[in-house]
């Protein structure tokens, strides 16, 4: 094989004739026609791959992988009061699921209570209402805590929605050294991408260095962080800039956490991810192997980590929501299926498979079923899970792996010339690069430069397919109300306002935040309640608007 | 005799973070000639149709992914009428099932646009609008 031969073939390719198609990525990316061993050229890859369960964790941070254990399939859900998300927990565990993953509603992931003024008509749409410890109660009745993991998608709040998790399962008698799960507690991607905050950054940046200090001690099972590319992903970034920006972010917790006085060796391997897989199967795989690498390179070099745990990228993957379409809802189980196969050929720990629906309503329960039935299939009939890391060697994946790690790199740079993370959330930085890539997606859909199916084109005119939706009844906003009022009532409202009294003393001070959190969680202080106290001392963020 | 610019206010009410597509909708009706305010997140019904007032608007544009929103347009809806804005169009976007898109007409929102829509329809229905209105 010389350099003639790829001439040789190059100038045929150009001869041949091309479909008058579009060859760049879903991210605007330029794509070769071919790519070939010089494309690896100087390249080890030995050093640069390693083994699977080694340093820098290219091909797995496991040395068996999916031989070992499957990921865990772990399906996102929660709507409503806590009575009925609970009863759609038992339907997945019944169902074969493995992990619990909470949604929670809108109001209470801004740290509001359901009778507030601003929750008026989202309370249990698009997720769970949890007011006080009764509603946690509820929402895991009957499920053995110590047994099953529990994710938590909370960030603003975490640290209080956390002690109430934490008061539960004390009532229940489980230590909390028994407790596995994680909670998201990312705030850097809610400035960047989600938008559901409620101080500014720095008073969060406490509270989740509390959090991870507490768990050191306390809960040591504890995934403390969940740093998430998925939404910075659907609010429309490119592959490149989901992976670069999650990574700064982690590295600002890091960083943070070494300031407080922490020992990296301490936090590090508690640290996971979460990242979204979108519809460019090669490019998600890709982009999935490089943040490994990049985790392992900058825990080891640059902060010094010594122990291999710390070097561990560990994530969650999601298929991409924003892939979902309304039109011809059923083909988003293909979709789904793509998305989910390159989360696995990527090498995560655990995965979510949207529904089919989802670009209509909440998913119902027949299309949870499907979703996680895809996994299913993925895990046990496809064969991709025999043979760890199947595309490590592939020229095309090592050369779109080392690429973005690059554009990943260049980014940090951006990022470090700006003053760090923090300050570039302050100057709308990644706000103004998502908004412009979504704009220029929205744009290759509208010019039909990119095809999506069932919407720019093969479109089925007049007919519009009716897949049954879930319905969130108005009433349960009124219930939800109503319990908290009873709550509000029964409770020693004595003890409520000595313990948010202590709460803001101490949030004023520099004391550890959580254990005054927990004994306000104990005594049924509610979730709008903490906030107002935290609020009193840390004040409130708010966001230039731009487009 | 130039066209008057057609002025739209975009807001996001309630607590609904997802601001992606109120964003990308902002920007093309920009880029289509028309004047945007767009007031960000957090918005209620009352800041949102306080703006239409003082901007006098000829179309208040909601998104909202949230599933509030029969509950903001229904306010939004009472509101506009209230101060004189009832000749106005409102519109939006969102995940919207098709069963409430039918309720939302019985209230006086025609259309609302949902995931795959195509950013030239949005521009075509103002425009449409616009134009039935100037007859």
């Amino acid at each position: 094989m010389t350099k003639k031969n790829s001439e040789a073939w190059k100038k045929k390719y150009e001869e041949s004739g091309l479909r008058d198609a579009d060859f760049s990525s879903i991210s605007g990316r330029l794509l070769e026609p071919l790519y070939t061993w010089e494309d690896l050229a100087g390249s080890d890859p030995e050093t640069r791959l390693g083994w699977p369960g080694d340093y820098p964790y290219t091909r797995g941070v496991h040395p068996s992988m999916y031989r070992g254990k499957l990921w865990t399939m772990r399906q996102f859900a929660g709507m409503g009061t806590p009575d009925q998300t609970n009863e759609r927990y038992r339907f997945l565990l019944d169902k074969g699921q493995t992990g619990l993953s909470v949604a929670f509603d809108n109001p209470t992931l801004y740290g509001l209570d359901s009778d507030h003024p601003l929750a008026a008509g989202e309370v249990g749409k698009t997720g769970v209402a949890v007011d006080t410890l009764a509603d946690m109660e509820r929402l895991f009745a009957g499920i053995p805590l110590d047994r099953v993991s529990t994710s938590m998608t909370i960030n603003a709040p975490a640290a209080w929605i956390f002690a109430m998790f934490l008061a539960n399962a004390e009532n229940h008698g489980i230590p909390f050294a028994r407790l596995q799960g994680t909670l998201q507690n990312d705030i850097l991607k809610e400035y960047i991408a989600q938008k559901e905050w409620i101080f500014p950054p720095e008073p969060h940046l406490r509270l989740i260095t509390d959090l991870m200090v507490f768990c050191r001690d306390h809960v040591p099972q504890w995934n403390t962080i969940s740093i998430s590319g998925y939404h910075i992903r659907e609010a429309g970034s490119t592959a490149a800039q989901e992976l670069a920006f999650t990574l700064a972010d982690g590295f600002c917790y890091v960083e943070h956490a070494l300031k407080a006085g922490m020992d990296i060796d301490e936090f590090a391997p508690r640290l996971s991810f979460f990242f979204n897989s979108h519809l460019d199967f090669f490019e998600e795989i890709a982009k999935l192997r490089a943040a490994r690498r990049i985790w392992a390179r900058h825990m080891k070099k640059r902060y010094k980590a010594k122990s291999p745990r710390s070097w561990l990228c560990r994530f969650h993957v999601q298929t991409a929501g924003c892939s979902l379409t309304a039109q011809q809802p059923e083909i988003n189980v293909v979709r789904t299926a793509l998305e989910a196969l390159a989360g696995v050929l990527g090498g995560c720990q655990s995965l979510h498979t949207n529904s089919m629906d989802e670009a209509l309503a909440l998913p119902s329960e027949k299309a949870v079923e499907i979703a996680l039935r895809t996994q299913q299939i993925n895990a046990f009939e496809s064969g991709v899970a025999t043979v760890i890391d199947p595309l490590g060697g592939s020229y095309y994946v090592e050369r779109l792996t080392r690429d973005l790690e690059e554009e990943a790199e260049r980014y940090f740079k951006r990022i470090d010339a700006l003053g760090g993370v923090v300050r570039a959330i302050e100057q709308g930085f990644f706000q103004r690069e998502i908004t412009r890539a979504a704009y220029e997606y929205q744009m290759g859909l509208s010019r039909r430069k990119k095809i999506l199916v069932g919407v720019n084109e093969f479109v089925n005119t007049g007919r519009r397919l009716e897949i049954p939706v879930l319905e969130i009844d108005e009433s349960i906003e009124r219930d939800q109300i109503r319990r908290l009022a009873e709550i509000k009532e029964r409770r020693d409202n004595q003890a409520v306002r000595g313990r948010l009294e202590a709460l803001r003393k101490a949030a004023a001070g520099s004391e550890n935040l959580i254990p005054p959190l927990l004994e306000a969680a104990r005594v049924h202080a509610a979730l709008g309640e903490i906030s107002e106290a935290l609020v009193k001392v840390f004040g409130e963020y708010r966001e230039q608007p731009f487009y | 005799m130039a066209e008057q610019r057609i002025k739209v206010i975009i807001a996001k009410p309630g607590l609904d973070g997802h601001d992606r597509g109120a964003k990308v909708v902002a920007r093309a009706l920009v880029e289509a000639g028309m004047e945007v305010v767009y007031l960000g997140l957090q918005q209620t019904p009352e800041s949102i149709v306080r703006a239409a007032v003082e901007e006098d608007a000829d179309v208040v544009g909601i998104s909202i992914l949230s599933g509030a929103h029969m509950t903001h347009f229904r306010r939004i809806k009472e509101l506009m009428d209230g101060q004189g804005l009832g000749d106005r169009l409102l519109t939006g976007g969102g995940i919207i099932p098709t069963k409430d898109q039918a309720k939302l007409k019985e209230i006086g929102v025609e259309k609302v646009f949902g995931p795959g829509d195509d950013l030239q329809e949005i521009i075509d229905y103002i425009r449409h609008w616009r134009a039935a209105q100037a007859r």
